[in-house]
């Protein structure tokens, strides 16, 4: 029951680390943060490459096929997207984002 | 049992991922921050993928190259318009993944579970295939596929627990058996378990969606952690809780802004009020017979109270997003700017149908993010403010949330567009928000409503003021 105690230990010290965390985080970037913590949430990939790890009946390859796409497409695309959503928000007054905004007089 | 080699390294990459959501304070920061968080899930992947040899690799890279490059693909082509109801998408794909790695797990031959592993698995089956139904209605009613208003069914309350129940008895027979009548009664429990995320997604209406997003952002978490219990795979958990509490975050904050709790939102809350009651609003309430004034008058009004207004503050709503007027906006804004006006934004945390939708929309339109200000820190100078431009938003402004009692958005703090001494309302009618309440600031004579599609009102306003401002303006 090490283990068990272990899993719960890293589970609530996760909880708590996000929580302190991402309650700082300024209502500007909701949206961003929730499209990225979709993505990380896509972490069930490595359960879906762990599944191909062992040899699987025909049909669970199917589900695990699933899985993985499933998880591929929300991990790739969660990044991606947050990528493109961060990207948009400029200011002029920061510098170095002055060759983003400079249609804009 | 605990290698510390790899506990190490798994600590690594915990840290990297916390090092890149601690970056999320500035938008230059979340940027880097999910790159960050990116590059540590891809050291996982490339850890998990070390330590074990892949069976069957033609499937394997199929599947992922699949799941890439749709996603991919996806993302590069989807509209901040569409950003809710992608999210939403995305929070399913999670979902059924996190199911579909429970079921395999569960009904693997030779290796039983312990008694953790398995009461873990069937919370990530349940979680997971909830999720994803909720995800998908959601989903649906967020691309406007589905209708806004809440489906109430008979029996709901009953409906739900006759759900749970029945996932909790299959779970239970599922238990104690194996072979084929485990599969089946774990393909009985993923399907009650559609069955009540769709239940539960069904009744909430489209203006709640910002609740209901980020609780599923959260469950999408909790069933990967539950995944992460049943293999054993602390990353799986870490990275579960992290999104789980960032999801209850969001959730909480989205309630605090409605001023209504968790239960009554999710419960389709507002069913006192009338659900159907836009739809025969404007009848009862003719904007001609109060104060404010209509139609070309008001638009002549509207554009001298532009030229000569010092200070203007523009608060978008959900209408804005619906009208696509978001770039016509930002004209606006910059118009104004060029006139040497003050211009800002008001933002209302659940103006839209996600957390900081408005603030996507608007960064898409190239406007500034240091204009975007939040509930709290703009209250205070509408008083002082020559005219508040209202797109598309209702309720964020109705007053009689603050001086009436008894309607159903009483308590909701609002932006006070009340204040100003002139207000302008760019919407498409009358018809009072999503809560029903109709809005005592259209009665109000420093009102003038603007309304129509809002992207041709501000396109109007934005010629106003682009022909023969300079003379006037010297003047002024």
């Amino acid at each position: 029951m090490a283990d068990l105690a272990l899993m719960l230990f890293v589970f609530a010290l996760s909880f708590g680390a996000g929580y302190l965390l991402i309650s700082r985080v300024p209502p500007l970037l909701h949206t961003p943060l929730m499209s990225m913590t979709n993505a990380i949430s896509a972490v069930t990939i490595l359960g879906a490459i762990l599944l191909f790890a062992v040899p699987m009946s025909r049909g669970d390859k199917v589900i695990g096929a699933i899985a993985l796409a499933a998880a591929a497409f929300n991990l790739v695309g969660g990044f991606v997207i947050t990528d493109r959503m961060t990207s948009l928000f400029k200011t002029h007054q920061e510098p170095g984002s002055a060759d983003r905004g400079r249609d804009r007089s | 049992m605990p290698n510390w080699g790899t506990l190490l390294v798994d600590l690594s990459i915990i840290a990297l991922l916390i090092a890149g959501i601690a970056q999320f304070r500035t938008p230059r920061g979340a940027r880097t921050g999910n790159a960050t968080a990116a590059a540590a899930l891809l050291l996982a992947i490339a850890l998990v993928l070390y330590r074990n040899a892949v069976l069957d690799p033609a499937l394997f890279v199929a599947a992922l190259a699949v799941g890439g490059a749709v996603g991919t693909l996806v993302a590069v082509r989807v509209t901040m318009i569409q950003i809710p109801a992608m999210v939403a998408f995305q929070h399913g794909m999670g979902g059924i993944a996190a199911s579909a790695i429970a079921f395999v797990e569960l009904t693997r031959p030779g290796v039983p579970l312990n008694a953790v592993g398995e009461v873990s698995g069937f919370l990530g089956l349940a979680i997971g295939a909830a999720t994803f139904s909720g995800s998908m209605l959601a989903s649906a009613k967020l691309a406007a596929k589905l209708k806004q208003t809440p489906t109430v069914l008979r029996g709901h309350n009953l409906l739900l627990l006759a759900l749970v129940g029945a996932i909790v008895a299959l779970c239970a027979v599922a238990a104690g058996v194996a072979g084929l009548p485990l599969t089946l009664a774990l393909a009985g429990a993923i399907a009650a378990s559609v069955g009540l995320g769709y239940a539960f997604a069904v009744r909430i209406g489209g203006a709640d969606m910002p609740v209901l997003i980020s609780f599923l952002n959260a469950t999408a978490g909790l069933a990967a952690a539950f995944c992460g219990i049943v293999i054993q795979n602390r990353l799986l958990i870490a990275c579960g809780a992290t999104v789980a509490a960032s999801g209850s975050i969001l959730t909480a904050v989205m309630c605090r802004a409605m001023n209504r709790s968790f239960v009554k939102v999710l419960s389709g809350g507002r069913q006192a009020a009338p659900v159907q009651a836009p739809v025969q609003a404007p009848a009862e309430a003719p904007p001609q017979a109060s104060g404010a004034k209509t139609g070309d008058e008001a638009m002549r009004e509207a554009k001298a109270v532009l030229r000569e207004s010092e200070s203007v503050i523009i608060i978008p709503g959900y209408g804005m997003a619906l009208a696509g007027a978001q770039f016509e906006v930002a004209s606006l804004a910059s118009r104004l700017e060029q006139l040497g006006k003050r211009v800002s934004f008001a933002i209302h945390p659940v103006a839209g149908r996600m957390p900081g939708h408005m603030n996507v929309l608007l960064a898409e339109a190239d406007v500034d993010y240091d204009k975007l200000r939040e509930m709290d820190e703009v209250n205070p100078s509408f008083a002082s403010t020559d005219a508040a431009v209202i797109v598309g938003a209702s309720d964020v402004v109705n007053p009689a949330a603050i001086q009436t009692a008894d309607t159903p958005i009483s308590g909701m703090p609002i932006l006070n567009a009340h204040e100003a001494k002139r207000v302008l309302v760019c919407n498409l009618d009358a018809r009072p928000g999503y809560s029903g309440v109709p809005n005592p600031l259209y009665d109000q004579a420093a009102t003038l409503l603007l309304f129509g599609d809002a992207k041709a009102t501000v396109t109007e306003l934005v010629e106003s003021l682009a022909a023969g401002t300079a003379s006037r303006e010297a003047t002024a």
